[in-house]
């Protein structure tokens, strides 16, 4: 029943304009038994595409350059969002629906305001923190080890302890201006993916930690934990010969859960709205 | 009216970037400075309202990490403030963006006269406005493309904000010039050089006298031509037949002799040896097995081999020297944008999936006074990185492989390789991929950026000639971004089946894009008024030739031309019909009612006179390496090994590479760093085609300039040796191995002030010899290259010439990436086995330089004996006998195990006197010697007895173990030659590239001065 409703959930995956993640992210849909629909930025925005997003059940906001990260990552695509498509996205989330943002993704939802979100309320799309420059300038490209939050109300992380991910990104340093915004957000569990050194312990040190985020945050949800963005890539390890470490081991890892584990999470709550 | 809006770190938060750069001004300038803020400066054209303005500064700084300003932001004292901003006329990718999100913020419609100026501004504390104009040129800008203005803190109060923006000062469009050919050779000679066409006398004389012939002609009349040529017609004959597009050199007529010995004629080096090679293993290929995986060779913009059922492999690698020496970052980035339009543009289109690189550059911490106009190699190396890597990333295509080499002589000419693979589709909308046909009738459509001046005769120009009134032409700037919009548009109307064929406009821009297309319809009719332009003011020639980037030329049947044109508009991107392919053998170009040029496609493709070269062989001076005495003790040893592993070729350079995405697209299944650590190069990547099948392919290369000091026939042979026993050692198939030459060459041809161009013009006899024999040996067809033959600069006086560069770049089929082989171990245990013969090479060997010597001894390759080795340690990989497999390299065996320790986090123990060696084999080559055709192999024991009986005959010995103990040791025979952690020789090894050891470079240079 769960496995048949799973996959009759639609799910939209916009493209174009400098995103570039879209084909391993649909593959990662597609290994769940889900065709996503690829529609372009560009239709979305001017309302060509048939369907709103509100007729679907799971919005995916992928890694990529839209825009080249032009004046800041996430920010033109984020104004372009809100500009022509805020009432349909709201309307989206007014009625559960499920939004995963990576990388990029991540950036445009923390620029659009989706997250961290409004402490109550709906969703108002009014930005309230910033992803900023690493601290170790530029952009990088490697495996992080990451911790969910168990108390998290995030739908995404359901299920997982820890999780080894590729980060790959230049601006990933989540900030929420004073540090009692953080503490509010981490009671409520909304940090829901910290990065972690060697012993497990979230960290805020370079390499565990790529880019000096606070408290190791690298994945953050909204209150209902139904939106949630992440700098690592879940879409770069959806088989076990994606991990760097696989030649090490004659038989691939299996004590942590591949990326997939994360999209699963979220279908299986789609599939509830179906 | 301007806005001026400025955004900067808001107090109390981080300001990375001033950070960095203080820390470089500290590092790279010895500055003692105390601190540097930035700010981004946008102007806005026309003026935005108060509330407008405000609004804009708001949302730009977003809550938390930045504040905005109209105007400026006023936060505190500083000393020196400096403002870079582009030159007019150079591509603004941010103000672009900057202007779709200020109209969507602001609610207003788009608007093509609204402009956005980007500019960055560095407050500088602790330093005085002297200190500041050095900063400025030295490091912060570069002002082939930028412009600066510095002042003190005084005169930035004193004054107000800066409004300026770098207006295009807009002309009227200059005439069509008819040129008079009618001169005597001296005459012509000049114009050739006045108008940067770089053709010789012979070819200028050819081309006058087709004119003389063509005056005669009813056709030019009626068309309003004479029997002169136009400017458009003369610049279109010169780009057609630089060196650059028709590879003259490479084409000519060789003389070459060695010295005191006889004179052999070779018919173009291209014919005989790199498209010779090819289509004899093409033939053996067929005869032997009934087909050939070469699917398109030599004639299309990339070479295409076939892979599996729904995809055939595209790759392509291209240099862009020349640029990256002026303005390294634009130069850079423009090279691996640039190159991705060639797999792109080949066959029906093609979807890019890996890029590599590799850079020659002289050490960054070369001391020595460098004359004007001349970058620093080390802002060399930053701007070339930076270029590349934000190109790649913003591009989303991973890279497979990256080098860095450095060498003293680079100076002259940093040499910046960037390569692409792709796949191609099998077929397209029922049509094959691979093929493009191009109908008369069909229309020609330019898709992608506009036209400026541009990149206009290339580099040529020097930068002195530029001023702030006329728009920068020596360099474009590649932007990543209107490329990948414009290339996901393009795929989409690829699947649609909407056009028919499809190339790039890299060099000479239309003239050559349309000038080659139009070849198969036989014909084509253009109109360059309808050409988009960034900005008025441009000549019809320069129109047609301008280097502008991001822009493809499509060639779409007449009854598909509204909807390409429909879905381009929908796609926001840039599609004009230029024209319409013909079949009347004329190139026919218009300008609004007026022809300006008509030229026969017969006289541009092939009116180009033969070119001949001399070419005179000396050989060196035969030299021995003068032995040392081994180290005295095992920790002088270590301190040995450790000094030698932190040289700059050697070291380990993880940190900067791991600056570029190497996984994106989620195809990567062996990854260029990997180990426990992840921080030992992969001796290839592997990667899958697609997501649906475990076929892949592996990436490696092979380069070793030096050892064309001895001799290019050796360098060129342990190119294609290291290129493909890498491979071999990744799991890749021996039977599907392709490569890809590039050349860069110091100018071969004679002239005032190049005394050896006979030798040089011989060195390339030899490599092109080298590389084919070897090729053939190996089974590996060469599907495509380029040339790059002038890599030398005259820096007061002196002639600084690269060495004669050879990259071989390899490509091989792997048939289940799952099975994918590389150094690593898995465990703390294994026989070490080496295979192949260590011989006295160490001539050109990177320990040669650490020691200062020249040893003629160059490494030699037997590549036909060594194909039937590799055939047998293929199959034992496949067969599941080896555990790990290394091609020890430059440097040697040290460097080869240390990799292999560190990446399994072991100890080893390792015997010298065990080596399959020649008898006469000193310590210094058993244990730094390059010899070619050798595999580090670990195996388990129990494997012992079959893998001797799987390589019988071969020179295979077992020369140490792996272990727990987490210990380096080397032993010749009796006595322990190094005996060091594995830890100390990593901290060595890692420290290389950040803080070269001083010696070195002070070693290095002597070298430079040598020749």
């Amino acid at each position: 029943m769960s496995a048949t409703a799973q996959r009759r959930v639609r799910v939209l995956i916009p493209v174009g304009l400098g995103l570039n993640c879209e084909a391993e992210t649909a593959h990662a849909f597609r290994r769940l038994g889900v065709e996503p629909e690829l529609v372009h930025l560009t239709d979305l925005l001017t309302h060509r595409h048939p369907s709103r997003i509100s007729d679907y059940q799971l919005l995916m906001l992928i890694g990529g350059f839209a825009y080249g990260d032009h004046v800041g990552g996430g920010f033109v695509l984020a104004t372009r969002l809100r500009a022509h498509l805020a009432a349909d996205l709201q309307a989206f989330l007014e009625r559960g629906g499920l939004a995963l943002g990576i990388c990029n993704g991540f950036q445009t939802m923390v620029r659009l305001g989706l997250l961290p979100g409004p402490v109550d309320g709906p969703h108002d799309l009014v930005p309230r923190a910033d992803l900023g420059p690493n601290d170790q300038l530029g952009y990088r490209d490697a495996w992080v080890r990451l911790q969910a939050d168990s108390n998290s109300p995030c739908i995404w992380t359901r299920g997982i302890e820890s999780i080894d991910l590729p980060a790959r990104h230049g601006e990933g340093k989540f900030l929420v201006g004073p540090d009692a915004a953080l503490d509010e957000l981490e009671e409520r569990g909304q940090l829901a993916l910290r990065y972690v050194d060697d012993a497990g312990r979230p960290t805020e040190i370079w390499p565990h930690n790529p880019n000096g985020s606070p408290r190791g945050v690298a994945g953050v949800c909204d209150r209902s934990g139904r939106v949630f963005g992440l700098m690592p890539h879940p879409d770069a390890f959806l088989h076990p010969w994606q991990h760097p470490s696989w030649r090490q081991h004659p038989d691939p890892p299996s004590s942590r859960p591949l990326g997939l584990a994360i999209f699963e999470a979220g279908l299986r709550a789609a599939a509830e709205l179906v | 009216m301007v806005t001026r809006i400025e955004i900067g770190t808001r107090p109390g938060q981080t300001d990375s970037r001033g950070l960095a750069a203080a820390r470089r001004i500290r590092e790279h300038l010895g500055i003692a400075i105390r601190g540097v803020r930035t700010r981004d400066v946008y102007h806005v054209e026309p003026a935005l309202s108060e509330a407008q303005s405000r609004c804009v500064a708001e949302a730009f700084a977003g809550p938390v990490l930045q504040q905005g300003a109209i105007g400026r932001i006023d936060d505190g004292p500083f000393d020196v403030a400096v403002s870079v901003g582009y030159r007019p006329g150079v591509t603004d990718p941010i103000g672009k963006s900057a202007r779709v999100a200020i109209e969507d913020l602001l609610g207003l419609a788009h608007d093509e006269t609204r402009t956005v100026y980007t500019s960055r501004l560095y407050l500088l504390t602790g330093v005085d406005r002297k200190a500041g104009e050095r900063i400025a040129s030295e490091l912060l800008a570069n002002e082939i493309i930028e412009r600066i203005s510095v002042q003190s803190y005084e005169q930035w109060c004193a004054s107000d904000p800066d409004l300026t923006v770098p207006h295009v000062i807009e002309t009227a469009e200059p005439p069509v010039e008819t040129i008079d050919l009618e001169l005597d050779d001296a005459a012509l000679g000049e114009l050739s050089r006045d108008r940067l066409l770089a053709l010789s006398l012979d070819e200028m004389r050819a081309v006058r006298d087709f004119f003389r012939r063509a005056g005669d002609d009813g056709r030019r009349r009626t068309e309003g031509l004479s029997g002169q040529p136009t400017d458009v017609e003369l610049e279109c004959l010169a780009q057609t037949w630089s060196e650059h597009c028709k590879h003259k050199i490479f084409n000519a007529t060789i003389h070459y002799s060695e010295s005191g010995g006889t004179t052999e004629t070779i018919h173009s080096l291209f014919k005989t040896y790199i498209r010779g090679t090819t289509e004899t293993l093409d033939r053996q290929m067929r005869e032997q097995t009934g087909s050939s995986w070469l699917v398109s060779v030599f004639h299309d913009n990339a070479g295409v081999v076939a892979a599996t059922d729904r995809h055939h492999l595209v790759f392509k690698v291209e240099t862009h020297n020349s640029p990256s020496a002026l303005d390294p970052y634009g130069g850079a980035i423009t090279g691996i944008v640039g190159v991705n339009r060639d797999p792109f543009g080949t066959g029906l289109g093609s979807e890019l999936l890996a890029n590599v690189w590799g850079y020659c550059f002289a050490p960054p911490d070369i001391e020595r006074e460098l004359p004007p106009g001349l970058l620093h190699p080390r802002r060399i190396r930053d701007g070339v990185h930076h270029g590349v890597i934000d190109g790649g990333n913003q591009s989303g295509i991973p890279y497979g492989r990256g080098f860095e080499i450095f060498e003293p002589r680079y100076l002259g000419k940093p040499l910046v390789y960037c390569g692409t693979v792709a796949r191609m589709p099998v077929t397209v909308t029922g049509r094959a991929g691979h093929e493009k046909h191009p109908r008369s009738g069909d229309r020609i459509v330019m898709v992608g950026g506009r036209i400026g001046k541009d990149g206009i005769h290339g580099a040529t120009f020097s930068s002195a000639e530029l001023t702030e009134e006329s728009p920068i032409q020596a360099v474009q700037i590649g932007d990543p971004i209107t490329q990948k919009m414009m290339f996901d548009f393009l795929i989409e109307a690829r699947d649609l089946g909407l056009y028919s064929a499809i190339t790039d406009n890299g060099a000479g821009g239309l003239s050559s894009s349309v000038g080659e297309m139009a070849e198969m319809p036989g014909g084509a009719r253009l109109e360059l008024s309808r050409a988009p332009l960034k900005y008025h003011g441009l000549a019809p020639w320069e129109i047609f030739l301008s280097e502008a980037q991001e822009r493809m030329t499509v060639a779409v049947p007449p009854d598909k031309i509204d909807a390409f044109i429909e879905l381009a508009r929908r796609r926001e991107v840039e599609a004009t019909d230029l024209g319409q392919f013909t079949d009347d053998g004329q190139l026919h170009v218009t300008h609004g009612e007026k022809t300006v040029a008509c030229l026969p496609l017969a006289f541009l493709h092939d009116g180009l006179p033969e070119m001949h070269v001399e070419a005179v062989w000396s050989a060196p001076r035969a030299q021995r390496f003068r032995r040392s005495e081994p180290p005295i003790d095992p920790l002088a040893g270590a301190e040995l090994a450790a000094r030698f592993l932190a040289r700059h070729n050697l070291a380990s350079s993880e940190v900067l590479h791991r600056h570029y995405d190497h996984e994106v697209k989620g195809l990567t299944v062996v990854k260029p760093w990997i180990g426990v650590h992840r921080d030992v190069p992969a001796d290839a990547s592997v990667f899958q085609i697609d997501h649906e099948s475990w076929v892949g392919y592996a990436l490696a290369e092979g380069i070793f300039p030096t050892y064309s000091d001895i001799d290019a026939h050796a360098m060129a042979q342990a190119a294609v040796d290291l290129a493909v026993r890498r491979l071999i050692g990744a799991g890749a198939r021996a039977d599907r191995i392709a490569a890809l030459d590039n050349f860069c060459w110091p100018d071969p041809l004679p002239g005032p002030g190049k005394p050896d161009a006979l030798h040089k013009a011989a060195q390339l006899v030899r490599a092109c010899r080298g590389l084919s024999e070897a090729c053939l040996a190996y089974g590996v067809p060469l599907i495509s290259g380029k040339d790059s033959m002038k890599n030398d600069a005259v820096i007061a006086g002196e002639r600084i010439s690269i060495p004669p560069t050879l990259l071989v770049s390899a490509i091989g089929l792997v048939e289940d990436v799952r099975r994918a082989m590389t150094l690593e171990t898995g465990s703390r245990d294994g026989l070490l086995v080496l295979l192949g013969e260590t011989r006295d090479e160490l001539g050109a060997s990177e320990w040669a330089e650490h020691v200062a010597q020249q040893p003629s001894s160059v490494p030699r390759c037997e590549p036909l004996a060594w194909a039937e080795r590799y055939r047998l340690v293929a199959a034992a990989i496949g067969d599941g006998l080896v555990r790990a497999a290394h091609a020890p390299g430059r440097g040697g065996l040290l460097p080869a195990l240390f990799r292999v320790a560190r990446a399994a986090d072991a100890g080893l123990d390792v015997d010298l006197a065990k080596l399959p060696a020649e008898a006469e084999t000193g310590w210094e080559a058993r244990l730094f010697g390059e010899s070619c055709g050798r595999l580090l192999l670990v195996i388990d024991r129990s494997q012992e007895a079959t893998w001797r009986r799987r390589l019988a005959g071969q020179p295979v010995e077992v020369i140490g173990e792996l272990n727990s103990s987490g210990r380096f040791v080397i032993r010749d025979g009796e006595s322990a030659l190094v005996r060091a952690t594995l830890d100390a020789l990593t901290a060595a090894w890692k420290r290389g590239c950040s803080k070269p050891a001083t010696n070195d470079g002070a070693r290095a240079e002597e070298k430079g001065e040598r020749r």
